[in-house]
């Protein structure tokens, strides 16, 4: 019970619903990607991104790559330097943590009973 | 009718609902942690100076006392914040206006789920038909199914406000219902 207790306590640190990707970015030599969905929903709603332009909605299951954001997909549906700045701006994406696994942070788990 | 709920599942609940109220014991205050020391983000990283502070972005936002500390209802309620709806013009807008009751929640107030609040926020195809069939009744949800993020808990628990929040949801109390 106590570690139900636990689990269900905010982790400490990442704001909430921040996203992390690190598929291949530490092991290509640059930092992870940190998606912060408290930023994006302030200017778009959840549709925008997980209807209108194909988002899956489960941390980890859209296989982005840097070539596919460079050519448009995912986050470079919008940041193309036309709705927000562009690829070139290499920093402003990768300032995650080394070593931060992919997925959901600083939120309340929902991937199973494990997790709680 | 929906799927049977066993004894087991419905002492375990309250058993979580013991655990959730311990946890969220001192979640009044409002602060957001700074990024260089968030846990995620790499302090040495030289694009972190530019970004906006989650404190500065979130405090001038109607007050919550979980997950973001933001009720974001409110916000786009109030006009506070004004997201898109969509980036290509041609993209059909879709809302609709009808609580569904959930009445199976043993000792709990029933739950009311809004389809307008939601509905301003996402598509249909968010959750018709992968997540709920669209028809009253004909989803076997619970509380544990929940937990483990499916249902409801696809969402709340992960972006939309957490589940410790259980009166948001169980809002219905059962003789506020003529049946
Ligand atoms: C700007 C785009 C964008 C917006 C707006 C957005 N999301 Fe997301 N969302 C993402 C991305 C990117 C991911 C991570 C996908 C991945 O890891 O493959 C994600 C992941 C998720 C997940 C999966 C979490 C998990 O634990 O598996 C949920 C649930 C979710 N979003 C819900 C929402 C909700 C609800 C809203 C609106 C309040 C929203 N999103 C708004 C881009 C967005
Ligand atoms: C809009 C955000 C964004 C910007 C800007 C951005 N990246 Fe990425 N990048 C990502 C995401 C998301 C991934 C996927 C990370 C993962 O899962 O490992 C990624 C992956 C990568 C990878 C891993 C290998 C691969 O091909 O997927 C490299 C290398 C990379 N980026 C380099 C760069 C460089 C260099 C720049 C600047 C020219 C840049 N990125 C700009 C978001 C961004
Ligand atoms: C629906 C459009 C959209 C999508 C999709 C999108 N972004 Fe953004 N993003 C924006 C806009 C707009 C801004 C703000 C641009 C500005 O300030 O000029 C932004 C800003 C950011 C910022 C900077 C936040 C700050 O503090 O200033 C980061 C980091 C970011 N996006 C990462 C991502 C990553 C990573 C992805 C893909 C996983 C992504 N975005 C997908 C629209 C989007
Ligand atoms: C996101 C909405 C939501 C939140 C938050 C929520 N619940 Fe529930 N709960 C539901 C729904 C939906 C059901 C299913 C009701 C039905 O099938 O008629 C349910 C069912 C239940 C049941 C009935 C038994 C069972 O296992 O299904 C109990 C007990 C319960 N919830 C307790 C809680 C407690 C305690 C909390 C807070 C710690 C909580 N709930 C938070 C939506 C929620
Ligand atoms: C956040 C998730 C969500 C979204 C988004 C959503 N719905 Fe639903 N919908 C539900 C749930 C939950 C139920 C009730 C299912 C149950 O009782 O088991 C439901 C039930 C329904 C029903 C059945 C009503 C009845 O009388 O049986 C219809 C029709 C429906 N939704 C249409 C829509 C349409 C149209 C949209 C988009 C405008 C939409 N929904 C968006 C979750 C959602
Ligand atoms: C696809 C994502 C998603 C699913 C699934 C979902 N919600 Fe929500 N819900 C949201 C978002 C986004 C909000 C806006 C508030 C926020 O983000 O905290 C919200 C808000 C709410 C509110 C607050 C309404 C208000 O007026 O303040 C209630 C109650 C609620 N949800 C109940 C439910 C219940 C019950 C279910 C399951 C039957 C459910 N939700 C499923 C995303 C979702």
């Amino acid at each position: 019970m106590v570690g139900m207790a636990a689990a269900l306590a905010p982790e400490a640190g990442a704001e909430y619903a921040d996203v992390v990707f690190n598929r291949r970015a530490e092991r290509e030599g640059v930092r992870p990607v940190v998606f912060p969905h408290w930023f994006h929903r302030i200017r778009f709603r959840c549709k925008v991104c997980h209807h209108e332009l194909g988002f899956v909605m489960r941390a980890g299951a859209n296989d982005v790559t840097m070539a596919d954001i460079v050519e448009g997909k995912f986050c470079g549906m919008c940041h193309n330097g036309e709705i927000a700045w562009s690829t070139e701006n290499c920093d402003l994406c990768h300032t995650g943590k080394p070593g931060l696994p992919s997925g959901i942070h600083g939120g309340h788990t929902t991937v199973g009973p494990g997790r709680w | 009718m929906r799927a049977g709920r066993s004894r087991h599942r419905r002492a375990a609940a309250a058993v979580w609902l013991v655990a959730a109220m311990a946890s969220t014991g001192g979640a009044g205050a409002r602060e957001w942690r700074p990024l260089d020391d968030d846990g995620v983000h790499d302090p040495a990283a030289p694009g972190l100076q530019y970004l906006q502070k989650p404190s500065e972005a979130l405090s001038v936002l109607p007050p919550d006392t979980a997950g973001n500390r933001v009720n974001w209802v409110e916000a786009l309620r109030q006009g506070i914040i004004k997201p898109r709806t969509n980036v290509f013009p041609e993209t059909k807008v879709n809302l609709l206006d009808l609580d569904v009751i959930f009445p199976e929640t043993s000792e709990m107030p029933m739950v009311r789920f809004p389809h307008l609040v939601h509905t301003e926020w996402l598509d249909c195809a968010n959750c018709h038909d992968h997540l709920f069939k669209k028809k009253i009744g004909a989803n076997p949800v619970n509380m544990f199914k929940i937990l483990e993020g499916e249902y409801c808990g696809r969402c709340h628990g992960a972006v939309a406000f957490p589940l410790t929040e259980c009166k948001r949801c169980h809002s219905v109390p059962r003789n506020d219902l003529i049946r």
